[in-house]
């Protein structure tokens, strides 16, 4: 057993985070060191707030250093629990902050998801303002953007942030681990609000089923955790949709492009001509099985003209959203999946052909001579929900 | 002698003392409530035959330059702050000066910047008395710790040129680096081996302080043209091998911010003026150096191109991005008082449409008409609000003096002031109850961008009535505040000592707030 354990993070680039350094000890009580940046405003708030977190875990006697660049409480309270738990591994308690609000809104199966904000699941400084810019989702990342060393302290962290940071009606979503590490990962986040749990890798059907077993096992209440699969791999595209048939609250499939092209043996290109199979394969299982296609990310964050080209790229093909890693790309893929004026012009005929037989009672929708399918109203409703909410139309 | 004496409450309800280092001073009475009646001080008459026949001016080093200049204790010195951080020349004089045993000196710097952290050792040692100016970094930090033997002064870039022209500050000796200079003393930051840009800082200085010293490290033969500085205001020319580190004028601070949230801040404010129908052709802005402000000029540069507007003419710091803007057609015309990266200068240098300006047209309360008066908006940062849009920009929330005054006041006269900060920084809430300093009253506030949504001020009416359906998040400042409150907690108020270190003077000469010590 580890006496001496910390967590989070410290140094002169570092903002809005800390590291807590614990050692346990025998006696003479619990001992604090403070060093932080915001000593003067919040020092005696800090130290409070650590002894209280440490008499929660009954913990008596220790030697605590907390080394601060300005971390909301949130943070430091992860971060301490982080730091204990590794220090002894059978503390299981959980120390939640109050579950504030702002974080308690639901989401609905076939909402627009056109822009998701990548955010790594151990910087608390790129979660505080994520819901201000505007995405449709954010994705609090346990996975790749963690560090090995860093899985449980993020995990911490990440449960605290569902249950404090107001991301202003961004649908929020969890990518877990592969599995086993993402069986701890639900344990310890699914019942704070999480509205999507994005599982990497997928390759099968069963991949799906066991975290969906997993999540009914520790879920409590009844509002819907729903899943977005992501394929990464020459099996998952082949398995596609059966992926995307696996569970009944799949809402999304996605792809990761990055994994899926070494997996090949192809360096990506900028073009992605090389993806041409495995996007169309994902559109294909997604729209067959009833659920939204999600593009992967585009990672020239400086480049927006190119961004902006392939998303249009994507959407021609039938992705419904893209990934984003900067809050700059948000802005750019909503207005690459704006309608053009000629869909928006046709949309608005369709919908007024619909309305007008539901008015007369009629059972056909016709325009001019064409007669209208219902799935084809439907997708122009979609059109002028997204000039809607694009400002092109009120 | 008290640093500062007999404190009243002045109009803006702060306790501000009425004698500062020995002089009598006003206290603030209201925005545009003083009007001086006096007339100002006429400089010392000079006669050319006490000057050399051939016009040759040179000597042969600062320090003769400095003793044939009379220097002598109690005398005030002024520099510009055109290097910023890589000024060579206000160092030297005050090492000079302990040399020859000087004592009691006042400096008075357009601005200080943490170059000059060498100073602290002739603050101590009583070379230097104390500062008149902008003050800032480990300077500032001093005289917030009680340390300085005077109490430190803080004037506007305008506020300093009234004061030179009024008398109000009387210069002894001007130093004034110069990029290139003739044996006359006809002078400009534009030409030789390290151009700055303008000298708009110190004109006034040459023309009303008893003895001008022009150093240079290009010397040129006569004439010097453009003579910014005229050689008939000078008394000496230096001539040295380099005046100051020309790469550290451009800082960290003049390229566009990366930080997303800035960058949203930058966006509302530039989707402000367009909503508000400010942002249109023929109009004219200031567009600061900042991050934020860069990027706002960048926002605005976008909508401008997509709209096909031109504004009639923009105010710098100039940067590369705003001479891009004048070559691209954006703005007719530059006015320029201070000069970022050699883009910037060559732009100023050969461009007659770029125009350098002087403190007095742009800044000066006391000029009869001032150019921000007609800027139609400026957008500034600030390092605390309060919930009556004053606003704070030389300390932080801790009481520390820690960024120079610049010409913040000044800009407050535009049509439309707008502050742009993040709403909090290191969990440091930056919309505070009262701000710790009041350097500019919130009446002359008229907009507040933070990350989190944009405050009108009330008495704005017709700003918020114009933006009424813009979609933008326009929101109660008490609003914003409460939000920040609950992501960060309430910070504890740290304590500050009742004992005067500096005042605050408002761009008409009265005395607006006090700085006080703060206690480690």
């Amino acid at each position: 057993m580890a006496k001496i354990a910390s967590a989070g993070n410290y140094g002169p680039k570092v903002r809005s985070d800390c590291r807590v350094t614990i050692e346990l000890t025998n006696s003479d009580g619990i001992q604090i060191e403070l060093i932080s940046k915001v000593e003067k405003f919040f020092g005696d708030h800090i130290i409070s707030l650590t002894k209280s977190e440490l008499a929660f875990f009954g913990i008596d006697n220790a030697k605590v250093k907390i080394e601060d660049r300005g971390a909301l409480d949130f943070v430091i309270a992860a971060r301490i629990e982080a730091a204990l738990k590794k220090a002894d591994n059978t503390i299981s308690k959980s120390y939640l902050p109050e579950m504030k609000e702002h974080c308690k809104y639901k989401t609905a199966k076939d909402r627009l998801r056109r822009s998701r904000l990548y955010l790594p699941g151990g910087s608390p400084k790129l979660m505080l303002n994520a819901g201000l810019h505007g995405a449709d989702a954010i994705i609090l990342d346990l996975e790749d953007s963690v560090h090995p060393d860093e899985k449980e302290s993020a995990r911490l962290l990440v449960r605290n942030a569902l249950r404090t940071i107001d991301f202003k009606g961004s649908e929020r979503m969890v990518r877990i681990n592969q599995l086993p590490l993402g069986f701890e990962d639900i344990k310890e986040i699914i019942n704070e609000n999480v509205n999507v749990v994005l599982i990497p890798k997928c390759e099968s059907k069963q991949q799906v089923i066991d975290v969906n077993t997993y999540i009914k096992k520790f879920k409590k209440g009844k509002s819907p955790v729903f899943l977005m699969p992501i394929i990464e791999s020459a099996k998952g595209v082949m398995n596609a949709y059966e992926i995307a048939t696996a569970c009944d609250n799949i809402i999304a499939l996605t792809l990761g492009l990055e994994d899926y092209t070494a997996d090949i043996g192809v360096r990506r290109s900028k073009s992605e001509e090389e993806c041409f199979f495995a996007k169309s394969m994902v559109v294909n299982a997604a729209k067959a099985a009833g659920v939204q296609a999600i593009d992967t990310v585009f990672s020239d964050v400086g480049d927006m003209d190119g961004l902006y080209e392939n998303v249009k790229q994507a959407k021609a093909m039938g992705f419904d959203g893209k990934g984003c890693i900067h809050p700059r790309q948000i802005k750019v893929v909503h207005e690459a999946f704006l309608p053009t004026e000629e869909e928006l012009v046709r949309a608005k005929q369709i919908v007024d052909a619909y309305k007008t037989a539901k008015k007369e009672g009629k059972g056909v929708v016709s325009l001019g001579s064409k007669m209208i399918d219902p799935p084809v109203v439907k997708q122009a409703q979609h059109i002028l929900k997204m000039a809607k909410l694009g400002g092109m139309i009120k | 002698m008290k640093k500062a004496d007999k404190f009243v409450k002045n109009a803006a309800g702060r306790l501000v003392p009425t004698i500062v280092n020995g002089k009598k001073v006003i206290p603030f009475m209201g925005v545009n409530k003083y009007r001086p009646t006096h007339k100002g001080t006429a400089p010392r008459v000079p006669t050319c035959i006490d000057y050399p026949k051939d016009c040759n001016k040179i000597v042969d080093s600062l320090k003769e330059a400095l003793i044939k200049a009379g220097l002598k204790d109690g005398m005030t010195i002024s520099t510009h702050h055109h290097y910023r951080n890589g000024d060579y020349v206000a160092n030297w004089i005050f090492d000079i000066a302990a040399e020859l045993g000087v004592k009691d000196l006042i400096w008075a710097p357009s601005a200080a910047f943490p170059c000059h952290s060498p100073i602290i050792k002739h603050l101590e040692s009583g070379v230097v008395h104390h500062i008149e100016g902008s003050l800032n970094g480990p300077l500032g930090d001093f005289c917030s710790h009680g340390k300085m033997k005077g109490l430190g002064y803080l004037r506007s870039h305008g506020g300093r040129y009234r004061a030179v022209a009024d008398g109000e500050l009387h210069i002894d000796i001007a130093v004034l680096a110069a990029s290139a200079a003739d044996m006359m003393g006809n002078a400009n930051g534009v030409l030789g081996k390290h151009p700055f840009g303008p000298v708009s800082f110190l004109r006034v200085d040459s023309k009303n302080a008893d003895r001008t010293i022009v150093v240079t490290d290009t010397l040129i033969d006569f004439p010097c043209y453009p003579w910014e500085i005229m050689g008939n205001d000078v008394d000496f020319v230096v001539v040295v091998d380099k005046i100051g580190d020309p790469e550290k004028i451009v800082s960290g601070t003049t390229r566009i911010t990366k930080s997303p949230d800035r960058l949203l801040i930058a966006e509302y404010a530039a989707k402000f003026i367009e909503a508000a129908g400010i942002l249109r052709d023929g109009m004219n802005f200031q567009a600061g150096a900042g991050g934020i402000s860069l990027a706002f000029t960048d926002f605005v540069n976008k909508v401008m191109i997509e709209k096909d507007i031109k504004a009639r003419s923009m105010i710098g710091g100039s940067t590369k991005y705003l001479v891009d803007m004048m070559n691209n057609g954006r703005t007719d015309y530059i006015f320029d008082g201070q000069t970022f990266g050699l883009e910037a200068i060559s732009s100023l240098r050969d461009n007659p449409k770029h125009i350098p300006i002087d403190v007095f047209d742009s800044y000066d309360f006391h000029a009869k008409s001032n150019l921000v008066q007609m800027m139609d908006v400026i957008v500034l940062g600030s390092t605390e609000i309060d919930v009556n849009f004053n606003a704070n920009c030389v300390t932080h929330s801790d009481g520390r003096m820690l960024h120079g005054i610049g010409g913040f006041q000044n800009c407050m006269m535009a049509k439309c002031t707008m502050i742009a900060v993040p709403s909090f920084r290191d969990r440091i809430p930056v919309i505070k109850d009262e701000v710790t300093t009041l350097v500019a009253p919130g009446e002359l506030v008229d907009v507040i961008v933070t990350e989190r949504g944009i405050a009108i001020n009330p008495r704005r009416k017709d700003l918020i009535s114009a933006t009424k359906n813009s979609g933008l998040p326009i929101r109660d400042i008490i609003d914003i505040k409460k939000e920040v409150d609950d992501i960060c907690g309430i910070p504890t108020k740290p304590k500050l000592s009742d004992e005067a270190v500096a005042v605050v003077e408002w761009v008409d000469g009265t005395i607006l707030d006090t700085i006080r010590k703060v206690e480690d």
